[in-house]
């Protein structure tokens, strides 16, 4: 800071060191009004006058529009936003940071965020770092845009001389080399891979992966309906957050389509509902031409769906139960007799899907909890790909795994899509799209933007759809 | 994760090695590699860890605990004018010494364990149901008002009277289930609030003459403490040993019974199993289309039902009238078991016969003529010294998953 190295322990020593932040996630508490979330943190007597003053003085200056007297709770998503930049401000911060700032506003509302920013630079003379994963915003708001990729500075362009497209193919960077990735196509033979292999006889040359289905308006008349199809799916959180917005995508049998985009545009929803966990406000979701109810009993369960979640620990598993057990959690029916659960029945499906898998544990009653994490997931990759399902869905499934296990992991991904599975994957790592994906869709702000195939991706094009900027 | 030999071999082998396509390819090494996967399986990828629970320790401490309590309880005793050592062989005769000593311990168990397994049932589920004293009340009201009520033999009667008193101490807690699922009212606040609605509901029907209260003959005056009349032979538990001055009743096998029906549902059942996983994760359980709500809703209802068949079993083996303060912390004492028991059922077992054995003792050491504060603060330390090691154990297993937990995680 001012040419000197500091050491920032914490976030009290960066505000102390005049950075403020506004985070993407809200720090406010909603029962409280807008004067004390302000003044939150502050030491000594609280001056109910003099805060007030200050938030009126602050609001004014910059054009903020905030009400001291509101409740938090009672606001828009973009007055929160407000009262955040406040809170900041108040502080005097020589460099403000917003981080996402745009991710949860309206596109007037991002406006007139970016007028406010504009104040601030002009009136003050403060820097302001703008961390966004939309080009347009970089573009339009930035004097000087730094494009970062896995943890390292790519470039820093004026943001006059740079284009979309110079952005977008530094965004994702590297020459790929498709035709090396993509692994040899999973083995013929199987009835529902016919179809499959005789699109893809042998290698994995370039063009030859084409897929089945341009698209969900697309796609043959008279063949079988797609294993999944959404039509214009839409969900709301809670919070009033729009997270699916007219979400549309297909997935035929034996088919990999992978989901990629920038994470937080609506990848978590979209798997969460496919998981049961949320209920849709708006559209469709159907499982081979029938429409099934996410969020209501087993209605996904019985029409085939599987799912790996992002995070196992949060819907895949249960630490505490054995491995059998969670082995079986969603058909525990399936080792019953008489209604009650045959032990013997329950070891013997375990120990079968134990030894198929590679699942190292000293015990099949050990609780999963006991097992390392690659083996925890393929405790649930076991579950969910040997119920033959019609559709698997994958949200990050190699995210922290090791190589090896990452690979075996892909292996068993292919081989359900070649016995015959559409395979939703929903990956932020394009790697993972890219080596497994027959055919891509991205999507953005919780709707799917484009689609292309699989090989011969265009970077650049896959980039302007991440950053929101082609359409 | 460490690295996974196993996974190396099949992940690198074939990709498609489900069995089928694995034949299908031809690929010989396909087949080799699924088989090494097949052999390396069973073994484990490390050494085992350690066992997670240190019995040693767990005796340690437990002994530590107990001398620890002895010897403060020995010190109020002195202060006040006790001697310990008199006090101390009071309690462990009162309450293991003799048949009457034993007789009256297993007579105070019974309702214990039933309102233990009840409080199990609900903590699995993830619920803390603290209205079993209400729930006692309600269910022995009930079970009062039907047994006053029928006149047929015992094998009618006495199941019509337990099952009464089950279902309506299952419908109490019912109340707390609909705030809790239909509202988003904790139930550790409605169903512990509901405890002083059930107290004053009873005192209402022992009050009134056209509903329970007792029948005098005429110009007799009402007792201080209004009560119902008393139940019927037909309506009384069978009597398992008698002799001069003490009654084994059966209440003691309802409850034992109950304790092996509840550990077989939890552990081998579909419900038992649904309600584990709602319990521990419940997006989970909701992924596998189980519905949080559904099982909550009766493992809260199924607690109160046990915590009400408590109260049948103090009705028709002990009491066999109701009245004001009929749950005599049977309830508070019952869900203590439950927590000590680390929400086991098979464990609930030994630690509702310390209790009763301690009621029981205390019962003696209070006719003594010691001072009933004394013999309360002598209980408690000794309750103490069980239940802190067996928490402090409970503490260290969750800590250890936890940690596990975190490095599963990275």
């Amino acid at each position: 800071m001012r040419g000197e190295v500091v050491p920032i322990a914490d976030p009290a020593a960066a505000a102390a060191n005049g950075i403020g932040m506004v985070h993407q996630h809200f720090s406010l508490i909603g029962p409280m009004p807008v004067w004390k979330n302000v003044t939150l943190g502050d030491r000594g007597r609280v001056d109910r006058d003099r805060s007030v003053a200050e938030v009126e003085r602050i609001s004014e200056l910059y054009g903020l529009e905030v009400d001291p007297h509101a409740r938090v709770a009672d606001l828009t998503i973009g007055q929160r936003q407000r009262v955040e930049i406040v809170k900041c401000l108040r502080r005097e911060p020589e460099v403000v940071i917003l981080d996402e700032p745009t991710s949860v506003l309206t596109i007037a509302e991002s406006k007139a965020l970016f007028d406010i920013l504009r104040e601030l630079i002009q009136r003050t003379g403060r820097g302001v770092v703008l961390i966004s994963h939309r080009l347009d915003e970089a573009l339009e708001a930035a004097d000087e845009i730094t494009v970062l990729r896995d943890g390292r500075v790519v470039s820093t362009v004026e943001a006059a001389a740079a284009t979309p497209n110079l952005l977008a193919r530094q965004m994702l960077g590297r020459e790929v080399s498709l035709a090396g990735r993509r692994a040899p196509p999973p083995a013929a033979g199987d009835p529902s891979g016919a179809e499959l292999s005789g699109a893809r006889p042998g290698g994995a040359g370039p063009g030859d992966s084409e897929p089945r289905r341009a698209g969900p308006s697309g796609g043959q008349l008279n063949g079988p309906p797609p294993a999944l199809e959404l039509r214009a799916v839409g969900y709301v959180a809670p919070g009033g957050h729009r997270l699916l917005d007219g979400l549309g995508l297909s997935v035929s049998a034996g088919e990999i389509l992978g989901v990629a985009g920038v994470e937080g545009n609506g990848q978590a929803a979209l798997v969460d509902m496919l998981s049961n966990l949320i209920r849709p406000d708006e559209g469709r979701v159907l499982v081979g031409g029938q429409a099934v109810e996410p969020g209501r009993g087993r209605s996904l369960l019985d029409a085939g769906v599987g799912v790996i979640p992002a995070d196992r620990h949060d819907s895949g598993c249960v630490l505490e139960m054995t491995v059998a057990e969670n082995l079986v959690l969603n058909r525990i029916g399936a080792v019953m007799r008489n209604g009650v659960i045959d032990r013997p029945l329950l070891h013997g499906v375990a120990r079968q899907l134990v030894t198929e898998f590679g699942i190292a544990t000293s015990s099949l009653s050990a609780p999963l909890a006991s097992l390392s994490g690659g083996n925890q997931q393929r405790v649930v990759l076991a579950r969910e790909v040997s119920s033959r399902p019609s559709v698997l869905v994958a949200a990050e499934p190699t995210h922290g795994l090791d190589v090896g296990a990452m690979e075996y992991l892909w292996g068993r991904l292919r081989a359900a899509a070649a016995e015959g599975a559409a395979v939703l994957l929903v990956s932020s790592d394009l790697d993972e799209i890219l080596a497994l994906a027959d055919r891509i869709a991205v999507i953005y702000r919780g709707r799917i933007v484009g689609q292309m195939p699989g090989a011969d991706v265009d970077l650049e094009y896959l980039g302007l759809l991440m950053g929101g900027r082609a359409t | 994760m460490t690295p996974d030999p196993v996974g190396s071999a099949s992940g690198s082998g074939d990709l498609g090695s489900g069995a089928g396509s694995a034949s299908a390819s031809g690929d010989p090494a396909a087949g080799a590699s699924a088989a090494v996967a097949a052999d390396a399986a069973l073994v484990p990828a490390r050494p085992p860890r350690p066992p997670l629970s240190g019995y040693a320790l767990f005796a340690g401490l437990l002994a530590a605990s107990i001398l620890g309590a002895v010897s403060i309880a020995a010190v109020m005793l002195s202060a006040t004018g006790s001697a310990p050592a008199t006090v101390f062989r009071t309690m462990i005769e009162g309450s293991l010494g003799s048949r009457v000593a034993l007789v009256a311990t297993l007579n105070h168990m019974g309702p214990i364990l039933a309102v233990a397994l009840g409080a199990v049932i609900a903590v699995r589920s993830g619920l803390l149901n603290i209205g079993q004293e209400g729930q006692i009340a309600i269910g022995a009201m009930a079970a009062a008002a039907v047994g006053l009520a029928v006149d047929v033999p015992r094998p009618i009667a006495l199941p019509l009277i337990l099952a009464v008193a089950g279902a309506a101490g299952g419908l109490w807690a019912g109340v707390a289930a609909g705030l809790r699922f239909g509202r988003g009212v904790s139930e550790v606040i409605s169903t512990l609030l509901l405890n002083f609605v059930a107290f004053q509901v009873v005192s209402f029907a022992v009050n009134r003459a056209w509903l329970l209260q007792e029948t005098l003959p005429e110009g007799s005056v009402l007792s201080a403490s209004p009560q119902s009349d008393p139940l019927p032979v037909a309506g009384r538990l069978p009597t398992l040993v008698s002799g001069v001055g003490f009654r084994l009743h059966s209440g003691i096998l309802v409850a034992l019974a109950a304790a092996v029906v509840v550990a077989f549902l939890l552990a081998r059942t579909r419900w038992g199993f649904n309600l584990r996983m709602v319990g521990l994760n419940q997006r989970t359980a909701k992924r596998a289309g189980i519905s949080p709500t559904a099982v909550g809703a009766g493992a809260l209802a199924a607690s109160g039902a046990f915590a009400g068949l408590a109260g049948g079993i103090l009705l028709t083996g002990t009491a066999f009238r109701v009245n004001d303060g009929f749950s005599s912390n049977y309830g508070w004492e019952g869900l203590l078991v439950a927590l000590i028991a680390n929400s086991k059922a098979a464990l609930a077992v030994p630690a509702a016969f310390l209790y009763g054995a301690l009621r029981a003792g205390g019962g003696v050491l209070a006719s003594t003529g010691v001072s009933p504060r004394i013999v309360g603060v002598v209980q408690a330390l000794i309750l103490l010294a069980v239940a802190l090691p067996s928490l402090y154990m409970q503490h260290r297993r969750r800590r250890a998953l936890a940690e596990r937990t975190a490095v599963a995680r990275t």
